[in-house]
């Protein structure tokens, strides 16, 4: 029996019926165990199945859903592995995490609609759609922000997400619809066509702008970035996970889509914005601004935060190298970089979920000597911290080296060398939290009663596969370029 | 597949001591580490490989399997032993093993993590010898900083988190350094694949384009100086080297072992493999400035030896002369230089990690390591004199250890080489042998000579503490008395090497 070609989203979807359906019929205390159950069990599916596609070819020919609007193709696939195996990791530790709050089911259902949303953004194939899946994205990811409504800080978080979020996608559709004005299409492949040569230069350039505004924010790329440490700090650990490595991935690859099929570089020329020089001055401040920050930090979820707004950067070179001479390449690492990255970063966080499970506090302080009680935890840290920064432990250190060589390659290898500059930089602020907890003598007791199977298992299993990544990084790689090669067509 | 066995074995030893009870790590460590030793001596028994692995020479045991295939690079899973790395092999196994069996008196708490993290070390020194890629072979050279700056910092001394802070951010910006220079290497050569010999052969080709605005000869050469910083730092050089005494001095005598003993050969190594081997025309043009680089860090660390009153901190500034010498031989680029070089990256290997040892039973018996503090021990240690005392001889070079058949091989090269004035430069060089038995008949004299004087009472060293500092003096011995056991494959590989780079003798 052959699948439907849209079948990952389909999974995510019904699931997050599922878990609503669940928890109206079975109305008791203990059923968390089956929301996280379900809400994992449909991620990592749909994650699965979307590998197994990969694996099998399907999409290798694009195949075209709904007059076009969605696009079933290698790269969507490659995006819903991502997103999809974050969403698991994330909705496994919150097995834990959301055990004692109310409105579970709306939580794992919002997690769920939204991977959905992401995952769909990957594989949007008309500016409607896109801006559809992201809205799917964005409004449950304001309401898990504020998932812990008696905490101030997430409030707070869910608010200021909200907010910025809401003016950014008034930003993001009227740069669509100025876009439309100057074209009429609103499908990439009519776009593409209809740009070149297009009168309205004016019109079109705001659009773009406006475009590349939208994107910004959605990715916490400077200057839109400064939502992004108080809402990741507010939120709930998994969240703060599921918003900085998902959403962030989701956001590039829809960027990905409109820079490459709607609006590629070739056909530009006369509109007079030269987005590739800005995309490259964006990588190169966002890069610096967000190492810089993190260096300054306290506190260890803002840090995060912040290294995580160093490492859009990073991936904004790939932008930043569309239209040059070796755009497949560039946008492969980029890709795989967002799948490992999707790994280690949410195990980071996830650790940070730990901890908060604890009650261990904010700061670099408060982690001091937690390796003493933990040490599989600390281990699976240091591990995602030095592969976050580039030291080949774990997969980071290769995406990074061909994000850098795609860089080179195409011509920018001043952002390749500020790349590794802020790679050397990003690794005193990650090794200072690894040295808190495994070198630093504790200064008072850790009250550690349990051991939350969940978190601990998804920050295992993150552990794992970030290093297994870097072995099998062939693999890996092979894959992103093929998805990489769909939207170049090289 | 005996070099994937042996890291493969390495590393599982590593977790499986990780998960161990506290009570039994050392025993289970110690006894995991044979494995990779039998394993390392099998290959040395059935050794066969000709010429030099990176000048297109067949390696044994070698490996090809591709990896990664990304855009136009490619990144293949290369490894393989020849006559240079092999010994550097040999001698990561049996210090491994010697440093689990000195760990065991010294370490008291979370003795699994410790033990583990030296078998992970062991492991990555395994997979930096044998590497054959470039890739391959700087995932294992960064491996290794990892499970350092732990050891160091976990379980050193009083200022071990200075120390180790400052270990890991030198020779981490060194390892960017020389990544860097490797990386502008490869993008403006020809060569997609980032293996040893593809690389050589075309820079020795002359493939070197311009890349960055920057002419193809000029990209060459900064390539050389980004490598040579980077070795340079980790070998310890003059003036790269005052991580050095301060993590020699703060880390747990095992470690120390490990450090002086391999760690810096990681440096000196690499800078055969790259360096000499992929730079042939910059070296020789270069050879005076390396030399005196040479001569300074012979006896500026000869030199900083003689002022130091704390024992571990003296011998901690002998392995800096010594590194110097390595370079001696190395920038001579004659057979006798290169090979010697290599030779004496092993012995000193052997002997620096007596000394330690030696250090190590000073402390632990006596409570302390001033040298004004403690005379007259010989009485009281007997045994452990002896060994120190043997250590020590080696160390300055006495015929019949290894020491003496290193030196004497350097020196002969570097007379013979090829650059201005080179018998100046290594008679100058040479000079440094004289303080270095000046300081090291010193280091005997206060704390084994003379009458009794200790703030502690002193008690024979026990036969298991001493077992790995006998071992090691035997090793030297060895070599000393049969340099051909590891000379004649180290020439085969160097002799090589020689001839492409037109040296002599």
């Amino acid at each position: 029996m052959e699948l439907p070609a849209l079948t990952p989203q389909y999974v995510l979807g019904l699931a997050a019926l599922l878990v609503l359906a669940a928890d109206a019929l079975w109305p008791t205390d203990r059923k968390n165990s089956l929301l996280a159950g379900i809400a994992t069990l449909a991620s990592a599916g749909s994650a699965g199945i979307a590998a197994w596609f990969l694996a099998a070819g399907v999409g290798v020919t694009p195949l075209s859903r709904f007059d076009g609007a969605l696009a079933v193709d290698q790269f969507a696939l490659f995006v819903t592995v991502i997103v999809g195996s974050v969403a698991a990791l994330v909705s496994l530790a919150s097995y834990d995490y959301v055990r004692d709050e109310p409105h579970r089911a709306a939580y794992y259902s919002l997690v769920l609609l939204a991977t959905a949303g992401m995952s769909l953004m990957g594989a949007a194939n008309s500016l409607v759609t896109g801006f559809v899946a992201l809205e799917l994205v964005s409004l449950p990811a304001y309401a898990l922000a504020a998932y812990l409504k008696h905490d101030e800080g997430s409030v707070e978080a869910g608010l200021k997400y909200f907010l910025i979020g809401a003016l950014s996608s008034g930003v993001l559709v009227y740069g669509i619809a100025l876009i439309y004005a100057a074209t009429g299409v609103f499908g990439f492949d009519a776009l593409a066509s209809a740009v070149a040569g297009n009168e309205h230069v004016e019109l079109l350039g705001v659009g773009i702008v406006m475009v590349i505004g939208g994107f910004a924010f959605k990715t916490a790329s400077v200057p839109f970035h400064f939502w992004a440490p108080e809402a990741y700090e507010g939120a709930p650990a998994p969240v703060s996970a599921f918003l900085s490595s998902a959403s962030k991935a989701a956001g590039f690859a829809l960027a990905f889509r409109v820079f490459t099929l709607a609006l590629p570089a070739g056909t530009l020329a006369d509109v007079g914005v030269p987005w590739p020089v800005v995309f490259a001055v964006l990588a190169a401040v966002t890069m610096t601004l967000g190492n810089f920050a993190a260096a300054t930090q306290e506190n260890v979820k803002r840090m995060l935060a912040y290294s995580s707004i160093g490492h859009a950067g990073y991936v904004l070179i790939a932008l930043a190298a569309l239209g040059g001479p070796a755009e497949t390449f560039v946008v492969g690492a980029a890709l795989a970089h967002l799948l490992v990255y999707g790994f280690m970063n949410t195990g980071a966080f996830l650790v940070v979920a730990l901890a908060e499970q604890w009650g261990v506090g904010r700061t670099f302080e408060d982690y001091n000597g937690l390796a003493r009680e933990a040490p599989v935890a600390c281990a699976a840290l240091a591990v995602f911290l030095f592969s976050l920064a580039g030291i080949p432990v774990g997969a980071g250190a290769l995406s990074k080296l061909f994000l850098f060589l795609g860089a080179v390659d195409s011509g920018l290898w001043w952002l390749a060398a500020l790349g590794v500059v802020n790679s050397a930089l990003s690794l005193f602020y990650y090794s200072r939290l690894v040295k808190a907890v495994w070198v630093n003598e504790p200064e008072g007791d850790f009250d550690i009663r349990e051991r939350p199977t969940g978190i601990y298992a998804a920050v295992i299993v993150a552990a794992v596969a970030t290093v297994a990544l870097l072995v099998g990084f062939g693999v890996v790689s092979d894959a992103a370029f093929s998805a990489a090669s769909v939207l170049v067509g090289a | 597949m005996l070099i994937e066995a042996l890291l493969a074995v390495t590393f599982a030893s590593a977790f499986a001591v990780l998960l161990a009870p506290e009570k039994y790590a050392g025993r289970l460590a110690a006894a995991l580490s044979l494995l990779p030793l039998v394993g390392s001596l099998y290959a040395y028994a059935t050794f066969d490989a000709s010429g030099n692995a990176v000048l297109g020479g067949t390696p044994a045991f070698e490996t090809t399997a591709e990896w990664i295939q990304a855009g136009a690079y490619t990144i293949d899973w290369h490894v393989g032993l020849d006559g240079i790395s092999l010994p550097l092999v040999l001698l990561t196994t049996v210090l491994t093993t010697l440093a689990v069996v000195a760990a065991w008196g010294d370490v008291s708490e979370r003795k699994s993590l410790f033990y583990a993290l030296l078998l992970f070390t062991e492991a990555s020194l395994l997979g930096v010898f044998s590497a054959l890629d470039f890739f391959v072979w700087f995932v294992f050279w960064e491996f290794v900083l990892v499970p350092m700056y732990f050891l160091v910092s976990v379980y050193g001394g009083p200022r071990r988190r200075y120390a180790a802070i400052k270990f890991f951010v030198y020779t981490n910006v060194a390892s960017l350094v020389l990544f860097v220079g490797l990386m502008a290497l490869v993008v403006a050569t020809p060569v997609t694949s980032f293996e040893f010999g593809a690389i050589a052969a075309a820079v020795r080709a002359g493939e070197v384009g311009s890349a960055f605005g920057l002419a193809g000869s000029t990209i060459t050469a900064v390539a050389f100086l980004a490598l040579f910083f980077g070795f340079a730092v980790k070998s310890a050089f003059v003036p790269f080297h005052t991580w050095l005494p301060d993590a020699y001095t703060e880390a747990p005598t095992a470690v120390t072992v490990l450090l002086a003993g391999v760690v810096t050969k990681m440096g000196t190594y690499s800078l055969l493999r790259f360096n000499v081997t992929m730079f042939p025309d910059l070296l020789r043009e270069w050879a005076l400035p390396l030399a005196v680089v040479a001569v300074v860090t012979v006896l500026y660390g000869s030199l900083a030896a003689l002022a130091q009153r704390d024992a571990k901190r003296l011998v901690a500034y002998t392995s800096i002369p010594s590194m110097g010498f390595v370079l001696l031989g190395l920038v001579a680029t004659t057979s006798y230089g290169v090979a010697g070089a290599t030779f004496q990256m092993v012995s000193h290997g052997l002997l620096v990690s007596v000394l330690f040892l030696g250090v190590g039973y000073v402390e632990n018996e006596t409570g302390t390591r001033m040298l004004d503090k403690v005379s007259g021990l010989a009485d009281r240690m007997p045994v452990a004199a002896a060994v120190l005392v043997a250590g020590a001889f080696g160390y300055m070079g006495l015929p019949l250890m290894s020491g003496f058949a290193g030196e004497f091989f350097v020196f002969t090269g570097s007379f013979a080489a090829g650059y201005a004035n080179a018998p100046l430069v290594t008679a100058v060089a040479m000079f440094g042998i004289v303080v270095v038995a000046g300081y090291l008949l010193r280091l005997l004299q206060r704390v084994l000579m003379g009458p009794f004087e200790a703030p502690e009472s002193v008690s024979a060293v026990s036969r298991r503490d001493l077992a790995p500092a006998v071992v090691l003096v035997l090793l030297s011995i060895l070599l000393g008395v049969a340099p051909g056991t590891l000379m004649g494959m180290i020439q085969n590989a160097a002799g090589a090497l020689v001839g492409v780079l037109g040296g002599g003798l």
